[in-house]
């Protein structure tokens, strides 16, 4: 498909950075516009993201395990206690993968084949350990997420996610995994926690005194 | 919406209570904001700032970084931000230790904690932990390394300053456990069904000091802290290490002494001695020649069986002027009784003359026996015995008196971290002094 298209609420152009992007926001009338085989189609309008201080942006570049990757797009949720960012990295190979940033801790993720069928988040107790990828994952916390908004180039619909349990799961080497039950299987992301200084990133956002 | 490419540095609010102003520092992480003046807990990510908690004043503490200090510290720009006062309750005693959050936009998050003049620094652990024990005590697991179970307490927050990237709240209480392997220290809070670990790092004050330019010097640390490395665990490897280097040299000096002496006898001759026989027991020998210098050494070799003799002896030149006088009883004993076989003595000896002069000499020897038993025994007391005189023999004795001294710095080194230890571990949950807490399972 092509990536370059044509906003249908505004006819503003819009170009994807990503052949297998499902999601974006037109830039210039802030129309969400989900992709179809050939076509755009607008299905809502971006509300503004309340202020965060992520140093993040789209646009923001940096590596890791030796791939150059490209912040894309990002997804803001929120829980109980607050608040945080996935960026959406496309790599250099294009793939595509998450860097969470939640009060500066940061950890990247990608999206994996599930090992087998996850149990319901009610039958999911906290202690429950997984075993996969050569590790046990033991699940530490059950936390419902609320959407808030999004920016850039996404790999789905935010449609489907304004309310959704996830399960968190850690490992004993700082390896994490997050149970994402917004889908029917849920989707699982593994990842791991990372020093930020180890992402060499660029193209960051500057504070003001910093 | 694309975020602001720059992010302004917060505007501060006023006190929805007092009025008063509250600079902010910790941009939209903040979710607590503490103003000063009236003790009165904001939330500033609140449009109408909600006021979280009013605290009691008397709880101040007065930060000893203050906030808004900047300092290059563990290799990035950090921000004093927030300070809070933790207090555990130990035998109706409290006992505070203060945490200063640090800040950097990128980075994140940090702490340091101050006790008695023991700092310190602190991060979050990614990782899960997993629990052991260690000679019978809990014991955590983290990153290949073994950290010891020390204390469990309730910890309450008693005085907040600053901001907070969570809604903190005077009061709150927590569950505190620490483990440590110095100079780490592995903690968990477990508030509800949340649990939290951290790690920290035993930093001495004078780098804190260092980092964030802070005026006098840091309060003195009292005591031993529970991370706080030992400066004798690495002295007391060096001690034994510098022992066994010296005990070699130790033990080639005594191989060149022993190999290198002459040792060579100059007399010999075997007698036979009968208690019995009339007139005078002394005699001396023929004269031999005393080479060289060094030490002498006359051995006396008997074929006594439970029995004993005594020997006047004196080797004498014989120009009259060295004369060495000494005596030796040589008894030897053996028998059977209820423990099986026993022995007592031996049925030869020898004598070392320290520093004989060369010369010619000759002994005097002057036997004895039990003249009462030879009175009454059928054959009367009598022995064979070999009399020889060696010039020059190796002698160690010297070289064992030195073995002690050798001993006294790793000894007393490995005494005094002994008791480094037992003074980290009478602060904790397993030390003997009244100050163990009441808390935990032990």
């Amino acid at each position: 498909m092509s990536r370059a298209a044509n906003c249908p609420g505004c006819g503003a152009p819009v170009q994807f950075a990503w052949s297998s992007a499902v999601q974006t926001a037109c830039q210039y009338c802030h129309a969400i516009l989900v992709r179809h085989d050939v076509d755009l189609e607008k299905v809502g309008e971006v509300a503004d993201l309340p202020p965060d201080s992520s140093p993040l942006q789209i646009g923001s570049e940096g590596t890791f395990d030796n791939k150059r990757f490209t912040v894309i797009g990002r997804i803001r949720y929120e829980w109980e206690q607050g608040n945080w960012n996935e960026w959406h990295l496309l790599f250099s190979d294009q793939t595509s993968g998450w860097l969470s940033d939640a009060q500066a801790d940061y950890a990247v993720s990608f999206l994996t084949p599930p090992p087998g069928a996850f149990p319901s988040p009610n039958d999911l107790p906290r202690g429950r350990v997984f075993q996969f990828q050569g590790a046990q994952f033991m699940v530490t916390h059950l936390t419902p997420v609320r959407y808030v908004g999004f920016e850039g180039e996404l790999p789905f619909r935010t449609a489907d996610r304004s309310e959704f349990m996830t399960a968190d799961l850690r490992t004993q080497d700082a390896r994490f995994a997050t149970i994402d039950y917004s889908e029917t299987p849920p989707l699982l992301f593994t990842g791991r926690f990372v020093d930020f200084d180890s992402l060499k990133m660029s193209n960051l956002r500057e504070f003001e005194g910093w | 919406m694309v975020a602001a490419p720059r992010v302004p540095t917060p505007a501060p609010i006023s006190c929805p209570n007092c009025g008063g102003v509250v600079e902010l520092r910790g941009f939209a992480h903040t979710r607590s904001a503490v103003c000063i003046q009236c003790c009165t807990i904001i939330d500033p990510s609140t449009p109408e700032l909600r006021i979280l908690q009013k605290f009691d004043e008397r709880m101040r503490v007065q930060p000893l970084i203050p906030l808004g200090t900047r300092g290059k510290f563990r290799g990035s720009q950090y921000e004093v931000i927030g300070f809070q006062v933790r207090t555990i309750y130990v035998d109706g005693l409290a006992y505070s230790w203060h945490e200063y959050l640090l800040f950097n936009p990128y980075k994140g998050f940090r702490y340091l904690t101050q006790y008695d003049g023991h700092w310190n620094d602190v991060v979050t652990v990614h990782g899960l932990p997993s629990f052991t024990s260690v000679s019978g005590r809990k014991a955590a697991r983290y990153n290949g390394a073994t950290y010891r179970h020390f204390q469990n307490a309730e910890a309450t927050t008693t005085f907040v300053m600053g901001e907070f990237p969570w809604a903190v709240r005077v009061g709150e209480t927590c569950t505190a456990d620490d483990y440590t392997a110095p100079p780490y220290m592995l903690s968990s809070e477990m508030s509800g069904s949340e649990i939290n670990w951290s790690q920290g790092t035993y930093t001495p004050g004078a780098e804190i000091w260092q980092a964030f330019q802070l005026k006098g010097s840091p309060p003195p640390a009292r005591g031993v802290f529970a991370d706080q490395p030992s400066q004798y665990s690495e002295k007391v490897k060096q001690r034994w290490s510098t022992f066994l280097k010296l005990m070699l040299v130790w033990a080639a000096l005594l191989a060149y002494f022993v190999f290198s002496a002459s040792n060579k006898e100059v007399y010999h001759n075997r007698y036979h001695f009968a208690q019995s026989d009339p007139g005078e027991h002394s005699f001396v020998t023929d004269v031999f020649n005393v080479d060289g210098h060094g030490n002498v050494e006359i051995e006396l070799k008997t074929d006594l069986n439970n029995n004993w003799a005594y020997f006047n002896l004196a080797l004498l030149r014989e120009d009259g002027a060295e004369g060495f006088d000494f005596g030796r009883e040589v008894s030897y004993y053996h028998g059977r009784d209820s423990d099986g076989n026993w022995t007592e003595g031996r049925a030869k000896d020898s004598v070392t003359l320290p520093r004989v002069p060369p010369g010619r000499y000759y002994l005097r020897i002057e036997p004895e026996m039990d003249a009462q038993a030879s009175a009454t025994a059928s054959s009367g007391m009598s022995m064979f015995y070999d009399v020889s005189v060696r010039r020059d023999v190796p002698t160690s004795w010297l070289f064992w008196l030195a073995l002690p001294f050798l001993l006294i710095p790793p000894i007393l080194t490995t005494v005094r971290a002994a008791g480094f230890e037992s003074a980290r571990w009478a602060e904790s949950d397993y030390g003997t002094s009244s100050g163990s807490s009441s808390g935990g399972d032990d």
